[in-house]
């Protein structure tokens, strides 16, 4: 993915941002004056872009404590050094308008609990994630019997935090099972840095990334 | 010594007030003045006097936290890798004051000082102080300092928990807050440990209920309370690598009583050291005010105690630190962050456990100067 970030010097502050293409789409998603919660916001891109953007009160949440440093150092002011395998128990039910995560759910041990979390504290969810159903990936496993090894995907298998990909047909299935609206997909094709384009035939095939924004379809518990 | 960046020679400054008949009452119930406290200051208050930082320190620390106070002076105040020309808290950015706390014996109104009621020290008959009193004393300093808003109040283990407590006691006067392996609340652990360490300056017969001024001290209790302590603030990893078990000046075992290994060693150093220059009574009262420590007593709950504070927060803990570990960091991050306040919550990779924070570390430095001057841009 790193490849694939883009430069880009925000107003006013002049700060640079780098942003993925799947960043870009998600911040023209996002209402201004919202309230967002990034889960694995890395060093602060997205969430510094969205507070200049968008003037959103972003939050992130974070693993690493080299990308909190980073996002002391871009001002950010509100970001925990946390596991969200180990869930969001600080945010009450339906606290943020956004939970965020991009490329992240593929690396947690327990990405079910998680997108019940994201759905409980969110009034709505935005997920990005790479689709293992990309054809280069199929066709590397079908005809050449390789783990598959891709622009998305560069590691290998003994060394990828990815443990638990999936494409687009299952993260629908998986968001049905958890309880889940689909409010929209967007299947993405990216191209260059910060270029992407909305693949809308055989998206499963053709994409290689997909972002979904989501619901909790189950009414609050009282 | 005046090695780059340094403070250089600095003194320690005093402020006396709440002479009677306008005692401070203190959260005991009691009352107690005058009151002196020790200070020091680095750097220079800007024009609008919102440059201001607030370093509290430790339990056995005191108001020289930076440079020298002679030109002989073979060590520098206690956070001098912090505080300087282009350290993290940059003096030629900021204005330092370091604040010592009542009750200890560095210059402040403490167990050691003359009662002036009696002329003779205070003792065991000096009044319980909390750490919502040490905050109220600094509090008197600042106004007198003439500083309505603090950028930033910092420091760590015990000077954490003051951290905290300023932010809940004077929410207006504090724009950032860096309370750094601390805790909330004390432990029930560090209860334990520091009642070994009272235990042991009380059972030493020359302690005489606290009467022993001009007389013989209690060296041997305050030794071993010190000795005790000094386990607490290592890790098991740091006591590997810096001790293993290497023998002190033997090549074999003596097969006796006396000093075998490094680490013995080192801990009779550190005990025998501290008696020097710190005061029995004030090790018991200082613990005892850790001990009363625990923000949730006033509002049940550690979110309704955070319910109004102002400050914007950088919460740093340390991955070796068991006396407080990362978990009550996040326990106090987690209710800041329920009571809807700005918060950096980090753990720190280190061996060094809890003393970690007195050491030098690049990470602990640019998080600290990267959230002050974020913070200093931000009204």
């Amino acid at each position: 993915m790193g490849g694939l970030t883009e430069e880009i010097r925000l107003p006013e502050t002049g700060a640079v941002v780098r942003l993925t293409p799947e960043h870009k789409r998600i911040i023209s998603l996002i209402e201004e004056g919202t309230r967002v919660v990034d889960l694995g916001c890395g060093e602060g891109d997205l969430l510094l872009a969205l507070k200049v953007l968008k003037g959103v009160r972003g939050e992130g949440i974070e693993l690493s404590e080299a990308c909190i440093q980073a996002c002391v150092a871009k001002g950010l002011f509100s970001v925990h050094h946390g596991d969200l395998d180990e869930g969001l128990a600080d945010y009450p039910d339906k606290s943020v308008d956004y939970v965020v995560s991009t490329n992240t759910i593929q690396v947690l041990h327990r990405p079910m609990v998680l997108i019940r979390e994201m759905a409980r504290v969110g009034k709505k969810c935005i997920v990005s994630f790479p689709n293992f159903g990309h054809w280069p990936a199929r066709l590397q496993l079908a005809l050449r019997g390789h783990m598959p090894k891709t622009p998305n995907l560069p590691y290998e298998w003994y060394e990828t935090l990815n443990i638990h990909l999936t494409t687009i047909h299952d993260f629908r299935d998986f968001c049905r099972k958890a309880g889940l609206n689909v409010l929209r997909e967007i299947p993405l094709r990216i191209s260059a840095p910060g270029k992407s384009t909305e693949v809308r035939f055989l998206p499963n095939l053709r994409a290689d990334t997909a972002i979904f924004v989501l619901e909790d379809a189950m009414p609050p518990a009282n | 010594m005046a090695e780059e960046g340094s403070v250089g020679i600095v003194e320690t400054k005093y402020l006396t007030f709440a002479a009677p008949p306008n005692e401070m009452t203190l959260e005991c119930g009691r009352t107690l003045g005058p009151i002196t406290l020790a200070y020091e200051t680095y750097g220079e208050l800007n024009d609008a006097r919102d440059n201001a930082i607030l370093v509290v320190h430790a339990l056995s620390g005191d108001a020289h936290a930076a440079g020298y106070h002679h030109p002989r002076d073979k060590h520098p105040g206690w956070w001098d890798i912090m505080i300087g020309a282009g350290r993290a808290l940059d003096t030629r950015k900021y204005f330092i004051i370091c604040s010592n706390i009542v009750g200890g014996c560095q210059g402040s109104t403490g167990p050691s000082s003359i009662d002036p009621r009696t002329g003779r020290p205070y003792g065991l008959s000096f009044p319980m102080v909390t750490i919502r009193d040490w905050v109220d004393t600094q509090k008197v300093l600042i106004d007198h300092l003439g500083i309505t808003r603090l950028l930033c109040v910092m420091g760590g283990s015990t000077g954490g928990m003051q951290v905290l407590q300023w932010a809940v006691s004077y929410p207006d006067m504090v724009r950032l807050a860096i309370p750094i392996a601390t805790t909330s609340r004390l432990s029930p652990q560090a209860i334990a440990f520091n009642e070994v360490g009272r235990m042991a300056i009380q059972s030493d017969p020359n302690w005489r209920d606290g009467d022993y001024y001009g007389k013989t001290l209690p060296r041997r209790g305050l030794a071993i309370a010190r000795m005790i302590g000094h386990i607490t603030y290592l890790s098991d990893r740091s006591m590997h690598q810096k001790f293993g078990r290497k023998l002190q000046d033997k090549s074999a075992y003596g097969y006796n009583f006396r000093t075998d290994f490094q680490v013995e060693s080192y801990l009779r150093y550190k005990g025998d050291h501290f008696v020097n220059r710190f005061d029995a009574n004030s090790y018991l009262y200082i613990t005892k005010a850790m001990d009363y420590f625990d923000l949730t007593q006033a509002n049940g709950n550690l979110e309704g105690a955070f319910a109004g504070v102002k400050a914007k927060f950088l919460i740093i803990s340390f991955s070796s630190d068991w006396l407080f570990p990362t978990y009550m960091s996040k326990e106090t991050a987690s209710a800041l962050r329920r009571a809807h306040a700005y918060v950096i919550s980090t753990e720190i990779q280190t061996d060094y456990g809890h003393d970690a924070f007195l050491l030098e570390s690049d990470q602990l430095s640019s998080l600290i100067s990267n959230f002050l001057s974020q913070g200093m841009k931000q009204k």
